[in-house]
């Protein structure tokens, strides 16, 4: 016959449903030892807009923005430096790192034997994702800001929409992670998030192309984003930056199920 | 009454149509070490995988604490400690660390994991280490680690799958006596091997498994008693004189068996056997007399070995 719990140090009764902020304190754990790739993250957007948007910028003059009113270059690009950041940083998160400690680390397995369960882990780690993000793009806009490249008050919503920004991208990050069966297959990403860079209105607006080249870009995530962050801290806000966040949310959604479920097969097998 | 902390009828796992575990039976009683000994293959792992609950039950019946693993698995793992066959050790984290991080996510309070660690480290022969990287420590001290990792929540069954496999003798030695303490201490052990020393010494019962299933069952000294005779005369031969020898053996023993590179003669009286032998003109180049352990039980039950 099977009896009754015997006594013990930690109450059984003390299961909690959600405990997703135990792989953010473990990664809080290991990353105050790697306060240099914390600050890498920080500053390549900012060398980024240094070389690009005050370089480039002193040649190009003012740019036509959201709506046609014509801006200096660099408060034109800053915005798009920052939602390719957001995507960068979420998507080397979510697929480098989440393969490492899922093929060979098998840190997980681990995990998975104390009460956390898989999605606590996919929730988990995209989230920590999105937290450095956060962080990122705060400096980020405190730089833009600093720097007078901002237009309007409304650029620190550029903060929540770069965190959807990366959402969107880290989901799907993790779950494309959960595909990947060896180093090569990480040459697709970059395949695919290099051309997201340069292609998505980042460097210039997306009406110098031909009208069908314009449509097929409009597909690009990092082109809603980077429209969603520009209207923002240019301050130039209409209803299509609903429609942005919408694309955004749903393709974060869509990720993050598919990694849920993925994640789950192939940890309890 | 005694208590079974864990009950398996029937208990099943296939991997598409591959049988891994086939509906094998076991109790195991509240404070007893328990073993499954097998060789590669035999179906430990998986079988351990859903006493833990991270692998679905394809078919049979298991209770783990009288609870359900299919619904209640996170009450379940909050009870267990579990040391993995292979280390699975977060290397972003110090040997402290990665018992702290594992303490949280059994939901203990920082001023509750603490005092642990200290108390875990000492056990495990740490302290010393305590602030290290885990990826520069041996072998042994990792599987130590893991061991200390899966005591930190105080746990009702420890769950060890192979842990001495791939360990020097010495490490195994100092593993195996802090195995010895946490079973003097009142622990219920569940242990995986395929060393019959390790079953020997450790185990107070155990199955032994074989291509998913239970094929013999008791407490070491029984299966010993059951399935061989007390002792046993190996015999190596040089070049080429093995097979003649073998023609000559009928009657020697109560049983014989031909391996690749000697013979082993099983026996109730040594004695008797080696005067036998000599009586009959074979003259083996080395003869060595032991008593009968549980790899003759399972040479005997399975016509292999459990180490190849
Ligand atoms: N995820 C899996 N998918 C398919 N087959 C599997 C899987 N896991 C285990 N097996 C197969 O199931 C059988 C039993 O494996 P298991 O790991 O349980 O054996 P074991 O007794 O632990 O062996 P070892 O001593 O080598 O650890 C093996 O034939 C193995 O190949
Ligand atoms: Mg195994």
């Amino acid at each position: 016959m099977s009896v009754e719990a015997p006594s013990r140090l930690t109450p059984i009764g003390r299961v909690t449903p959600f405990r997703a902020q135990r792989i953010w304190e473990k990664n809080f754990i290991a990353y105050r030892r790697l306060w240099k790739v914390v600050f890498s993250g920080f500053f390549e957007p900012v060398f980024y807009l240094f070389a690009v948007g005050i370089g480039v910028g002193a040649l190009v003059g003012d740019v036509p923005g959201p709506g046609g009113a014509l801006v200096p270059y660099a408060a034109f690009v800053a915005p798009a430096m920052m939602a390719a950041s957001a995507m960068n940083g979420a998507v080397i998160e979510t697929t480098f790192n989440i393969f490492f400690k899922l093929k060979f680390q098998k840190v997980y397995e681990g995990v998975l034997t104390t009460p956390m369960q898989p999605s606590d882990i996919a929730i988990g780690e995209i989230g920590w994702a999105l937290l450095r993000g956060v962080l990122y793009s705060t400096a980020f806009v405190v730089v833009m800001f600093a720097m007078g490249m901002t237009r309007s008050w409304l650029a620190f919503l550029a903060i929540p929409a770069a965190t959807l920004v990366g959402f969107a991208f880290g989901a799907v990050g993790m779950a494309a992670t959960t595909y990947m069966r060896s180093w090569q297959d990480f040459d697709l990403v970059t395949l695919v998030t290099m051309p997201l860079f340069l292609f998505s209105g980042t460097f210039y607006p997306l009406d110098v192309y031909p009208p069908f080249i314009q449509n097929v870009a409009k597909i690009s995530p990092l082109y809603h984003g980077t429209e969603l962050l520009r209207g923002f801290t240019l301050g130039i806000v209409d209803w299509s930056m609903l429609g942005h966040t919408g694309f955004l949310l749903v393709m974060g959604l869509v990720g993050a199920a598919v990694a849920n479920r993925r994640l789950d097969g192939m940890l309890r097998k | 009454m005694s208590e079974n902390l864990v009950e398996a009828r029937g208990l099943t796992k296939k991997f598409d149509d591959f049988v891994a575990v086939d509906a094998i039976d076991f109790d195991i009683k509240k404070g007893e070490a328990f073993g499954f000994l097998g060789p590669n293959g035999a179906g430990k792992t998986s079988t351990m995988k859903m006493i833990t609950t991270v692998s679905p039950i394809t078919d049979g019946k298991m209770t783990v604490f009288g609870l359900d693993p299919n619904t209640q698995g996170r009450a379940i793992r909050s009870r267990l400690g579990v040391v993995p066959q292979e280390d699975n050790l977060d290397l972003e984290l110090t040997v402290a660390e990665n018992l702290f991080i594992y303490g949280r996510y059994h939901d203990m309070k920082k001023s509750e994991i603490n005092p642990r660690i200290d108390d875990l480290l000492d056990f495990a022969q740490l302290s010393e280490r305590r602030d290290s990287r885990v990826e520069p420590l041996s072998g042994g001290m990792k599987r130590r680690l893991t061991i200390a990792r899966a005591l930190i929540n105080d746990p009702d069954l420890i769950i060890l799958d192979e842990p001495t496999t791939g360990l020097d003798p010495q490490a195994r030695h100092l593993l195996w006596d802090r195995l010895y303490r946490l079973k003097r201490d009142g622990a219920t052990l569940i242990i995986t091997t395929h060393y019959m020393d390790e079953a020997e010494q450790l185990c107070d019962r155990l199955v032994v498994m074989d291509e998913g299933r239970i094929v013999a069952e008791g407490s070491p000294r029984q299966l010993i008693d059951e399935y061989a005779p007390r002792e046993v005369i190996e015999l190596r031969f040089q070049e080429g004189e093995k097979d003649g020898a073998a023609l000559k053996l009928e009657g020697i023993a109560n049983r014989s068996e031909i391996l690749a590179d000697r013979i082993l003669l099983y026996t109730d009286d040594a004695d008797t056997t080696q005067e036998r032998l000599h009586n009959r003109g074979i003259h083996p180049e080395q003869v060595l007399v032991r008593r009968s352990t549980l790899e003759d039980v399972f040479l005997k039950l399975t016509g292999r070995r459990l180490i190849d």
